[in-house]
Formats: structure tokens, sequence, C-alpha cells
């Protein structure tokens, strides 16, 4: 059983998940990010690093936003970027995951951006790419159901070195909906790999997967409490669907309880960074006056994050 | 095979400059040597600010075959480029595909009134239509390929020229 | 034909013998086992030093996808693959398309087999017309075209109402009644069981609890119908000791699992294999080795393969989005033989779990053993050689195994079915 994401070399030959990711593989993506924040405040915010690649943004669920993010991290790379919305063209059709991607590779694709709402689909296509010979392409995760979101784990690790310098000190606490996040998952086995010495998972336990203690976190169910000396709060989007019905019982009631207020981050360290990896729902996650606050890094994370995903394509397609 | 000093070629290639210094002259320092070469540069000349550095790893060439090795260091350019006269600083001219590099780089951030090129040594062996104006030695015969010509700093600052079988 | 298999070791667990003798076969009977009957000339002779000769393995489930999903696989090939694994009898599943819900169609489906003359089928017949957990199904009607028993396979009645009466009416006529423990809820939307493995992969996850709750559902059913309940693919530690709880308060109640629960558990998904999507979902090492002991202790009843043929394209797929289950009908004795094996299980207590005791739960008397005068079906099989699990080898049309690539014991070298000699290997 090999790691999909290893090739046979053990170097990196896709990105679909940080778990099981070494710390020196993380931390040298971080480093390799570092120049590249640079670039945008050049005048040509241009490398000719992916000159003649061809980049196709497999989208199979809808999010302008991370599309977006990785549009400019490939252009700003000079590759040629093909957007494709696949939710409304070939499957629709009937056409499967794999015939999509086979089609594809025709057209000379050097790399896939997939994002997918199953589970593991940026994996199967990884494998099936290995176990067609077509090692020379390259696929990045951008989001797969609930199981692995790499490059927003990533820009959130090279956020918070960038606030925090070391992780090997830091209280990080992650608040809301740890179960259906496929970006929590990212962000606590990144935190892990980093060597955060202690990570609190804060939230109703319908949110709060069975046995995520094994993945190396402490639970909280009182925000008060899990908050207090935090250097990091790391807040969770709440999906509408699952903002009344079994899970929870109305949005205010969850604001009320795991909502971050001013008065609840006060109980954080006082240099404490506020995180949220977007778009907000102000008023159900987090408060206005907190997203817009002095201590909020949420525009400085997707600013990083271009140059993460820069880091990320340009170390694979150099692999 | 014996080379100058590459504290006394650095002060030759001072003097070079000296006579076509202009207002607006700025220097550029390729990573790692040019910009030790740089930083000496400017202070031997007495220019004003500090001078800039690149790191060209982004525009290599090469980069398809080789891949990124190793991060590279952000680009450090604390001036304007537009309109500048730039010299380009660098150690070693060899195949003229690293002054490449730094010309395309160069223009990233603005156009400049013009750029030069000044080096420590030039070995020889060109595949590019890339000359110094300004150069302190020029070796006789040019170096065989599997050699590497490389400035050194030492921990007491001086620089100093190394053979490398590669 | 009369035929003698001549100088094997003879394992006939449901007598608890293991010898080296012969076999005489006449009539499509075992005519006498060491000496020959007077007058016997045998017509043909397998010499079978070195190998077991074991009744016909029976399999508890067996989806041969005939009608409905000829795509995946037909009578024909997986007939095959029965006789290719020693398998001699199978019990088939209701959830073909149409569902075994009509006498005709079970009646066709018999003759179907009778006609090819490999492996005899034991139809399992819907519990509710089409599975719906609505009507009942016309169950007098159905035992007599074939049916052995009632199931809902792997829909279950969410209605508690409408299978407590079908299980009354059932019990009526003393009607076997199998049910897979799956509480329509807690198993909905859900794919994997819900662990560590769920929660690192991010695959929707089932709870035990999905499986505690309906056995329980069933046990309180059974106890208030006198339905005679057997309970299908067990997969959780906690499942059985409910199994077991009841049986100490003397309610008569059996189990069985599949040969993917007996060695597999979550961890062996790995990345995504689709091979592990399975129903019921793989559980963690734990409950893997509580059913492994139960299976050993006859705790639990029988081992099956839970045989479910599906094409390439639909295991090509994101984990939640491709097709549960897993062929199976080759491996039931080399996955029969690994256990024992790893176990320290004596040979003929771990092939009673796939002979004597499968055959107990169909209602079989005249096979599943080797007594002079059943029917002669069996299998002859060398433990000694090992056989590569590869796309290449197996009869089945189904390649979906995870257990592709292995390496396992025991190679089929005869199956008789009625005597005569259906697969040489």
């Amino acid at each position: 059983m090999r790691n999909p994401q290893l090739n046979k070399h053990g170097e990196l030959q896709h990105l679909l998940t940080l778990d099981g990711l070494p710390r020196e593989v993380i931390v040298s993506i971080l480093d390799h990010a570092a120049p590249f924040t640079e670039v945008a405040e050049r005048e040509v915010k241009k490398l000719p690093l992916l000159r003649g690649k061809s980049i196709f943004n497999l989208f199979f669920e809808n999010s302008t936003r991370t599309r977006t993010t990785f549009e400019i991290a490939a252009k700003r790379l000079s590759a040629d970027v093909v957007n494709l919305n696949v939710s409304t063209s070939s499957t629709a059709k009937g056409e499967s995951l794999l015939d999509t991607v086979d089609n594809l590779c025709a057209m000379q694709a050097d790399m896939f951006v997939v994002r997918h709402a199953a589970s593991g689909a940026p994996v199967l296509i990884a494998q099936h790419l290995q176990a067609t010979g077509r090692d020379h392409i390259h696929v990045i995760n951008a989001g797969d159901g609930r199981h692995a979101h790499p490059t927003q784990g990533l820009l959130d690790m090279y956020t918070i070195r960038h606030y925090k310098r070391d992780f090997t000190h830091l209280t990080v606490a992650i608040i809301g909906d740890v179960l259906h996040s496929r970006v929590a998952r990212s962000q606590i086995a990144a935190l892990t790999a980093l060597g955060v010495p202690e990570l609190r998972i804060i939230g109703p336990r319908t949110l709060l997967p069975d046995g995520i203690e094994k993945l190396g976190a402490r639970i909280f169910h009182d925000m008060r409490e899990g908050l207090r000396g935090a250097d990091v709060v790391m807040m969770l989007r709440l999906q509408n669907e699952r903002m009344s019905g079994a899970l929870l019982p109305t949005p205010q009631e969850y604001f009320k309880v795991w909502g971050l207020t001013a008065e609840k981050l006060a109980l954080a360290k006082p240099d404490a960074i506020v995180m949220h990896p977007g778009p907000l729902n102000r008023g159900v996650e987090i408060d206005s006056a907190v997203a817009d606050g002095a201590q909020a890094v949420i525009l400085p994370q997707v600013t990083f994050g271009i140059a993460v995903r820069m880091a990320v394509m340009s170390m694979l397609a150099g692999q | 095979m014996q080379f100058p000093d590459a504290e006394t070629l650095c002060q030759q290639l001072a003097e070079q400059i000296r006579p076509n210094l202009q207002p607006n002259t700025v220097l550029i320092g390729i990573r790692t040597g040019g910009e030790w070469l740089a930083r000496r540069l400017h202070a031997l000349l007495g220019l004003n600010g500090a001078p800039g550095a690149i790191d060209i790893s982004f525009y290599r060439d090469d980069y398809g075959a080789r891949g990124l090795r190793g991060p590279s260091l952000r680009a450090d350019i604390p001036f304007s480029i537009e309109d500048a006269a730039v010299i380009l600083v660098d150690d070693v001219l060899y195949t003229g595909r690293t002054t490449r590099a730094a010309l395309n780089e160069i223009f990233d951030f603005g156009r400049p009134a013009s750029v030069e090129l000044a080096v420590l040594v030039d070995r020889g062996g060109r595949e590019l239509p890339i000359a110094a104006r300004y150069c302190a030695h020029t070796l006789p015969e040019a170096l065989p390929a599997a050699q590497n010509l490389q400035l050194e700093r030492t921990n007491a600052g001086v620089l100093t020229l190394r053979l490398i079988d590669a | 034909m009369k035929i003698r298999i001549a100088n094997g070791r003879v394992i006939d667990p449901a007598r608890q013998t293991d010898r080296v003798q012969d076999v005489f076969i006449a009539e499509g009977k075992i005519a006498a086992l060491g000496e020959a009957p007077a007058g016997f000339a045998a017509e043909r002779t397998l010499e079978a030093r070195g190998l077991i000769v074991a009744p016909g393995l029976i399999d508890l489930a067996a989806r041969l996808r005939e009608p409905g999903f000829e795509y995946r696989a037909t009578l024909e090939s997986e007939m095959e693959a029965a006789m290719a694994g020693g398998v001699t009898s199978v019990a088939i599943p209701p959830d073909t398309d149409p569902v075994l819900d009509e006498p005709g169609l079970v009646e066709m489906l018999c003759y179907r087999a009778k006609k090819l003359n490999r492996a005899h089928i034991y139809p399992i017949g819907a519990l509710t017309i089409a599975l719906g957990g609505e009507r009942l199904s016309e169950m007098a009607e159905l035992v007599e075209a074939g049916c052995v028993a009632f199931s809902q396979a792997n829909v279950p009645i969410v209605d508690n109402m409408v299978l407590m009466r079908a299980m009354q009416y059932a019990a009526t006529f003393e009607f076997r009644v199998w049910l897979q423990p799956i509480a329509p809820f807690l198993a909905r939307n859900g794919f994997t069981h819900d662990g560590e493995v769920a929660n690192r992969l991010g695959l929707p996850g089932i709870p035990v609890a999905a499986e505690t709750v309906a056995i329980f559902t069933y046990l309180q059913l059974a106890r208030a119908t006198g339905a005679r309940l057997h309970i299908t693919r067990l997969s959780s530690a906690e499942g059985l000791a409910l199994i077991e709880q009841a049986r100490a308060e003397g309610m008569d109640v059996t189990c069985d699992i599949s040969i993917n629960h007996l060695h597999l558990c979550d961890r062996d998904i790995g990345y995504f294999n689709t091979h592990c999507h399975l129903v019921p979902p793989l559980r963690d090492q734990d409950d893997r080795d509580a059913l492994a002991r139960g299976l050993a202790e006859g705790r639990i009843n029988a081992l099956c393969s839970d045989h479910t043929p599906v094409d390439d394209d639909s295991k090509l797929k994101p984990f939640s989005e491709s097709e549960a289950g897993a062929t199976g009908l080759e491996l039931l004795l080399p996955l029969t033989l690994k256990w024992a094996e790893e176990s320290g299980l004596p040979l003929s207590s771990a092939l009673a779990r796939v002979t004597s005791e499968a055959a107990r739960l169909i209602g079989i008397t005249k096979a599943g053993h080797l007594a002079p005068g059943a029917r002669a079906d069996i299998c002859v099989f060398d433990p000694a050689a090992r056989t590569a699990i590869t796309r290449d080898k197996l009869k089945s049309q189904g390649k979906n195994t995870p257990f592709l690539g292995l390496e396992l014991p025991g190679k089929v070298r005869y199956t008789l079915v009625e005597g005569q000699l259906m697969f040489e290997g």
C-alpha cells in the first residue's frame, strides 16, 4: 500500500493530504512560499517557473474563491490555466470522474487542481494516473469531502509562523464543526506534525467526531475554558445546512455558546491571532467586531494563500 | 591554477566603475557571491542607501529539468528600478545564463534606464551573447566545465576565490 | 458413474472424523467409506494422496447477480466460480432485480440453475414485496417454489410494525427469517465504521449502534413473535455479545459472518481502497478479533463468502460513490484455511463452519456431510498448495476483492456435485 502522494523515490508527486506528511516536508513548503509573497509587490507579478505548463482547475463542487486563488497562483507562475466547472458540464451528462480525467490528460494536462464533494476523489485520480503510467502529471487536492484541504492547512501554518515564529510553545484552539471539516483535518495534521504542544478542539459533541482525541487534541465543550491562554484561535465555517436540525438547534444558540466575541477572545493571550478559512458567517461563528478587529489575520491568510499555492505548484512541477 | 587575490580584484573593479558613475547608478548583486561583492563595491564607491540583491532561482532556464533546489531568498531591491542606471554584479561570468535570468528578473521590477554587468572574473565558456562592461580579471584560457570557480567569504569577511572539481 | 476417491484424508466435520480412507460414489450418492461395497467397480479413480476430501462447501450468501445485474455477473460465470472454489451449494439473497418476491421468478431461477447443473441453489425469498418494507411477500408460495428462508438482504424494514408482522407470519409456518442488522437511520449516509479510520479519511461513519440497535430490535421481536431468527453478517463485538446474552436467556438464535469481516478491519481501507467498501462496514481490530474468536468457539455458527461481484467501473469511484461488496466464492475455502492456520484450529472444526453448520442453518440434511447415502457433493483440495489471488485466475466475473495480490493456502483439485466431477484443478 504505497502512499499515493509520493513517487517511487519517496518525493512529493501530488499534494493530497497533510496527514502523514513529515515535518520537514511541511517546513520546506513553508520555506519555499516565503519568497513568493514578495512577487505580489512587484510591477510584474509573474514568474516564469511554470511557463508552458497547463493546469486544469477541476472543480466538481463550486467554489469561486478557492478556484480563484489557485488560478492567480498558477498565472503568477506563468502557467496556462483552464477552469472546468465540472459540476455543470460532463458529469451531469453521466461521464465518470476518471473518464473526465482521461480526456483532460489527452489535452496534455500537466497538473490537476481538484475540488470534489466526495472524500478521496483526488486520491483516486492520483492512483489512476499512477496505474496508467502517467507519472508526469501532478494532482493538488483543493478540498475533497470531509477528508482534506491541504493548501488551506499549509497557508494557515504559514500565517501562524509569520505571526508566532515557532510552533513548539503554542496553544492553538480550533473551534466549530470539526466533524464535517476537511480544513480542520488538515490543520490538525499539520499542527501535530509541527510540534504544537497544546492543541484544543472546541465545539458541541454533535460536531466533534468520536475519537478525535486520538489525533492528538484535547477536547473542550466550554468555549471560555478552551480559549483561556490560547496563542492562536482558528475558527471553522459552519455550513448553512447544519445550522438548524439534528446537529444544532439554531444559529443563534450556536453563536451564543460557540461564537467568537470580543468578550470571549479576551480570555486568550492578549497577542492571540484570530484565523478563519472564509467565507465568514458573521454573527454565527464570529462577531463582526472580532472579524474586523486588530487580532484578526483573516485577510493576510488569503494573501499568504496565494504564495503557498505558488510554492506547492512549483515544487510539484519541479519534482 | 593560481588566482589573483579576490580582495585586490575587488578594488580594481571599483576603480573601473568609478569614472562611469551617474547620479542614478544603483548596484544589484546576484546571490550569493554577487551580493557580497555588490555590498563591497557599494562601500568602496561611497554610494548612498543600500545595494539590491536578487535570487535568480525562479528564473533559471533549467528549472524544468532540475526543479527548485532548496528554498530561495526573496528579492531585496530597496529602490525603484524605474529609470535607474543598474549595474548588475556577479562574482564569476561563465555561460551567461545567470545574467540572462537576472536581466529577466530585473525587468519584472520595472524599466531601468540601462543595465551594465560587472564581474570579478570572466572564466570563459559563454553560451549566450553576453559580455561584462567591467571585469577585474579574465582567465587566459577558459576553465573546463568540470571545474567550478566560486567566491567565498571567510568568517572575518575576507573574500577569496576557490576552484572546486564539480 | 461410479467413482473412487483413493487415499485421501477424509474430513467429515459433521461426524468429526478425520482419517485417510477411500470414498466410493455411486448414483450421485456416497456409497461407502473405507471398504468398497460389494461388487463396486470404479469407472474412474481420483487419486487423492496428500489431499483432503471434504464435503462440498455450503455458502450462506452468494449473489449470482441474476436476474437484473447480468453486466456484473451471470449464473454461468458465478457457477464456474463456485465450482473452482469447491462450493457445491449456495444460498442466494433476494436482492436481484426484480427481487425474489415472486414464486415464478424463484422457479425460473431454480430451473436455470438446474439446467446449468453446477452448484445447488437455495434461494432466500424477500420478506416484503420488492424489499420495500411495506407488504408481505407470498411466503408459503415462495417456499413451495424453492425458498429456504426469508430476508431483506441489506435493505432494512423501517417500520417495526411491518417487521413484527412479517416475523409473525413467517413464524406461522416456522419459516426461517434471516436479518441483516442495520438500523436504517443510524446507518444512513454512512460508508465505513465510525472510528479512527473514518475520522482520518473524512468518510461519513456508521456507528456500531446501527448494528446493536437493530440486533436488539430483532431479538425482542423474535421473542414476541416466536420467529426463527438468524442474524446475518455480524460486524461488531458488541453485536455478538447481544446475541450471546439472548442465548444465555434461552433464546435460539444463530448468526454468521463473512470472510471479509473474519480477516479484515477498517485499517485495511488504507488510502480509500474501494474493495474494502462493504456492507456491513469493516470495523476495528478488536471487533475483528472478537468475531474470529466467536467463530472458532462456535458462538458464531457459520462463515460465508457474502459473494457480491461488482463491475470495475462501479469500484473505480470515490469511496462514498462506489458500490459496496466483494467477490468471494473462490475465496471461501482459502480464507477458511488461512483462518484455521492462524488460529491453530483443527481443520475439521474450521471446515464445519462452511459445511455442516451452514447446512444446518439452511435446513439441508442430505449434504454438508459425508455419511453413506449423502448427496455426493465433495471438495477435494490440496492444503499444502498456495494460490495467488489475481484478476486473471478468478473465474467470477467480479474481480473485486480486498485480497487481490495475496497468496492464500489451499487449492481445489476436484469438485464433485451429485457424484459428477464438475471441476478439476
